[in-house]
């Protein structure tokens, strides 16, 4: 008998469930992207089945980190870039959890690049949503890797000279077999894209376009959105990885010049998730490691029986 | 302390198997019901580069290097970078030979592979051999290697000549190859070992030297462990399953240990990305229920801080291992030092709310690998087992049975479905897991997946269900618990009996030190109760919490102490002070920080010449600050 009886546990779930008595109330501004996030989550979570208690979110720091302090579940509000790796030792201890990481463009795509670079790498199956609003905000409105080329803030006073990060690009590169792109504004789409992620076996990114109305004033600045996958304007296959590649670019480009292009734009549905490969080589048991700790018949190995033989 | 005791020497350069050479040696040397001890000297350098590896063997048992050696196996540097005398690194080729020569003793013996040394090469050589009483053996080892089979075995073609020339039974070496080695290697390596042994006794008096193998019996099966070996078999048998990390020398041997036997176990091992990764993984893992470990030297740790904070304010239990080596920076990759000590105990912002152990030999490593497991679990707090490249790397006989001990797995105070459904919620039905009033300051944890157990862990000050909370009652009640653990620990700490007394209980004088000098200040203390000064040593473990009880009776126990450290600053003094908060005026400091440890010879040194005599120190390699107010 599992020690962890929710996880896998069938039942309706209320959506109400997910939201936390302590804190229903979130303290983003008026108006913010972040709102949609937390919406979508909630929308999307009974539907894949997933209650609180078999739901890991781990967040990074800053207005997106404090999204586990409003979606009731198991949480991990962790550091600044560095959800991915809680994250994924966690669904390693345990891949019967479903982990969620989440967190802003500046924890992402900034101090966690290295981390989002090879937790993509090694397609771990879990689900990432960068809350990308191209600015700093709980910092108050400084320049972040997406702000746009030029951009001027108190820490970029003559503009920014860097080009953004191409997080979609970035993503498909380091090995992410699920990669999309949706907006706050655009809720039933975001709804379907994280039920899609959550479902994906493999490490599924979503860019989610979260628009700052504090920082970057425009509250509309996602608006009006295009769906890729619907529009006839444009045509790519997205398990060609060359052609997401080329749509990704355009989507990146887009943007910048106020064009907002959102939907999947690559899904590899064939890749092996990084336990499958794991398990592949004798790496990983096949048991979740967090059960064998609850079971009162396992016995445990010692070093002296498996290893100290060699060194008599 | 014994008369006969056998200090073999085995030089050439990196890459040339000096270090699998030894090990074999040592432990034929184990099996032959000696104690042995070794001591590795290398660079931080692929291939060449200026290498040995002392093992030391007596009937006694031996804890430390010893003042010198008295066999050295000269090998040649298959990887030598040309000579170049105007070059900073000289004439290489020479350098097993010449950089051994200064601390051989009188009447030590010299094998040297006269197919790649030339001692012609090395100034005053032959003065030196006459002067020392030494006895040179010169024999083409290369030479007789390639008549057999390659000449990479002339390592056994030496060891060969090394049984044949102090009286030792080949027949534990041979063993040793056949359980070591394939068949097809065996052979060869055979024929070598057995027509070097013949041939030194064909051509030499084995006889005209004193040094011979001591004979001892040992009571029990020995095993031949190094540092790394016994932490890693510690975390092993107290259920660790899941390492994280990133390589980093002298830490990557444990991290190797741990991922060549994690998979026969059913763990996990993962190579990330770097040691901030490495850290978080081990948090993360630890979190979802499973006990985890990760670990670095210097420079990889100071990128584990921030995840080390985040363990301590969301009370995850974790074990963190530190590997000293020569810093700052990146310091002396290869080389021992204590210097990190500040740095782990204070590393990240806050206060400090961990553990840090300092175990000092072998034994120590595998009891306090597993009491950091013990600690972290029960008490909830990141624990960090802080050693030094010497320990990681030196290599001991331990009894077998030293290990032969109940694994332990519990993961402390973690509760089941059933436990939870009686413990404190919020009335939306969210775990209280951080409560205020706690037995101990462990307020009790629930894992995800979970029923009845959800919460949230932040690195942010929190309230009892995790939640961001900033008021002022709440921050002094979380951080009030989160530091009495410290106290109960200190408590726990007293229990495990991890300080060590050397010498007799009263003396007059009294040593200090930490971590792997311990061996070395043992031997030290015997030395100089032998030569009729009365004085003890106290190793110390535990730096957080601090045994400040103890630490004070043995210094009031005694006239004036001596702190002995591999630091520059005396940072382990300076730890003493700011705990005892006096007794300044009776501690002076004995501090080595050019790479090598001590050698028990400069400690005696440092006790007579200064604490004693009140001269300068003999040594240059050491260095002497006196008591506050001298």
């Amino acid at each position: 008998m599992s020690a962890f009886s929710a996880i896998g546990e069938e039942r309706e779930i209320d959506r109400d469930e997910y939201t936390p008595g302590v804190e229903p109330q979130p303290t983003w501004c008026p108006g913010c992207g972040d709102f949609g996030v937390l919406k979508a989550l909630k929308q999307a979570l009974p539907e894949v089945g997933r209650t609180p208690e078999e739901t890991l979110l781990c967040t990074g720091i800053g207005c997106s980190g404090k999204l586990n302090s409003y979606l009731d579940s198991y949480g991990f509000h962790t550091l600044h870039g560095r959800s991915l790796p809680v994250a994924r030792a966690a669904k390693l201890a345990n891949p019967g959890l479903e982990v969620i990481a989440a967190g802003g463009d500046g924890d992402g795509y900034g101090i966690g690049g290295n981390h989002f670079t090879h937790t993509a790498r090694e397609n771990h199956d879990m689900t990432y949503i960068v809350f990308n609003n191209e600015i700093f905000g709980l910092t108050k409105g400084q320049t972040s890797p997406t702000s746009p080329k030029g951009h001027k803030s108190k820490t970029q006073p003559h503009g920014s000279a860097k080009e953004p990060v191409k997080p979609l690009s970035l993503s498909l590169n380091a090995g992410a077999s699920y990669v999309a792109r949706t907006a706050a504004v655009n809720p039933n789409q975001a709804k379907e894209i994280l039920i899609e992620a959550m479902e994906h076996d493999g490490f599924a990114h979503v860019d989610f376009l979260t628009q700052c109305p504090t920082w970057n004033k425009d509250a509309r600045q996602y608006v009006p959105y295009i769906d890729v996958n619907d529009s006839d304007d444009y045509e790519f296959d997205v398990t060609d990885r060359v052609e997401a590649a080329e749509m990704m670019r355009t989507t990146e480009e887009a943007l910048y010049k106020g064009e907002v292009l959102t939907g999947r734009f690559y899904v590899d549905e064939e890749r092996p998730s990084y336990q499958q490969e794991k398990q592949a080589i004798g790496e990983m048991p096949d048991e979740p490691l967090a059960e064998r700790y609850w079971d009162d018949d396992y016995e445990w190995e010692r070093s002296y029986d498996h290893f100290l033989d060699k060194h008599a | 302390m014994t008369d006969n005791e056998l200090i073999w020497r085995i030089s050439g350069g990196s890459g040339d198997g000096i270090a699998s050479t030894s090990q074999n040696f040592a432990k034929a040397l184990m099996r032959s019901g000696l104690h042995v001890f070794t001591h590795r000297h290398y660079p931080s350098r692929i291939r060449g580069g200026h290498t040995y590896t002392e093992i030391r063997a007596s009937a006694e048992p031996v804890r430390s290097r010893g003042d010198g050696y008295n066999f050295l196996l000269a090998l040649g540097d298959s990887f030598a970078r040309n000579p170049q005398e105007n070059a900073v690194y000289g004439n290489e080729e020479v350098k097993p030979l010449s950089e051994n020569l200064d601390e051989l003793r009188e009447g030590g013996v010299i094998v040297y592979d006269e197919g790649l040394l030339d001692p012609s090469d090395i100034p005053d050589f032959d003065e030196r051999v006459e002067e020392n009483d030494w006895h040179v053996y010169p024999l083409d080892l290369r030479g007789l290697a390639r008549e057999q089979g390659r000449e990479v075995m002339r390592n056994t073609a030496g060891v060969g000549a090394t049984c044949a020339l102090i009286g030792m039974n080949r027949e534990h070496v041979e063993d040793l190859m056949r359980d070591a080695m394939p068949e097809k290697i065996f052979e060869p390596n055979l024929e070598i070992l057995e027509t070097a042994y013949e041939s030194v006794l064909e051509n030499y008096d084995a006889d005209a030297h004193d040094v011979t193998v001591p004979s001892g019996e040992h009571d029990e099966q020995q095993v031949l462990l190094s540092g790394s070996d016994a932490i890693s078999y510690g975390a092993i048998d107290e259920g660790c399953r899941f390492i994280a990390g990133y390589p980093m020398t002298p830490w990557t041997e444990v991290f190797t240990i741990m991922t060549k036997n994690l998979p026969e176990l059913g763990g996990i091992s993962e190579q990330v990305e770097d040691e901030i990764a490495a850290a978080a993984m081990a948090v993360g893992a630890s979190h979802a229920g499973v006990k985890a470990m990760s670990g670095s030297s210097g420079g990889g740790f100071a990128l584990m801080s921030e995840p080390l904070g985040l363990a301590e304010m969301t009370e995850t239990p974790v074990v963190l291992i530190e590997a000293m080596r020569a810093g700052p920076s990146t310091g002396m990759p290869t080389k021992p030092e204590q210097s990190d000590l500040e740095h782990v105990l204070y590393t990240s912002q806050g206060d400090s709310q961990r553990v840090v152990l300092a175990p000092g030999t072998v034994e120590e490593a595998y009891e306090q690998s597993r009491l950091a497991f013990e600690i972290a679990y029960e008490y909830q707090i990141p624990a960090i087992l802080l050693y030094d490249q010497k320990l990681g790397g030196e290599m001991l006989n331990v009894p077998k049975s030293h290990f032969d001990r109940e694994p332990n797995a519990d993961l402390g105070k973690t509760l089941s479905e059933a436990q939870l459904t009686e413990q404190p919620h919020t009335p939306d039905g969210k775990f209280h897991r951080f409560q205020h009033e706690a037995d101990d300051g462990v307020s009790p944890r629930s894992i995800p997946g979970q029923k009845g157990g959800r919460y949230l862990a932040t690195g942010n000050e929190h309230g009892p269900s995790g939640h961001i909370n900033e008021d002022p009652d709440n921050r002094t009640a979380q951080i009030d618990r989160r530091l009495e653990k410290l106290e109960v620990i200190r408590e726990h700490l007293d229990t495990a009996d991890t300080q060590t007394y050397m010498g007799p209980e009263e003396a007059e004088y009294g040593i200090l030190t930490f971590g792997s000098q311990q061996g070395t200040v043992a031997e030290a203390v015997d030395v100089l109760n032998a030569n009729g000064h009365s004085v003890k040593a106290l190793g110390v473990s535990d730096m957080l919490p601090f045994p400040t009880a103890e630490v004070e009776a043995f210094i009031e126990s005694v006239d004036a102490a001596l702190v002995v450290e591999m630091t520059a600053s005396g940072q382990f003094r300076g730890l003493i002070q700011k705990n005892l908060g006096r007794h300044g005026e009776k501690l002076s400091s004995l501090l080595k920080y050019n790479g090598n440890p001590f050698e028990p010879a400069e400690i005696v040194d440092g006790f007579e010449s200064v604490v004693v005599e009140g001269d300068d120190l003999d040594s240059s390699t050491t260095t002497f600050v006196p008591a506050a107010g001298d």
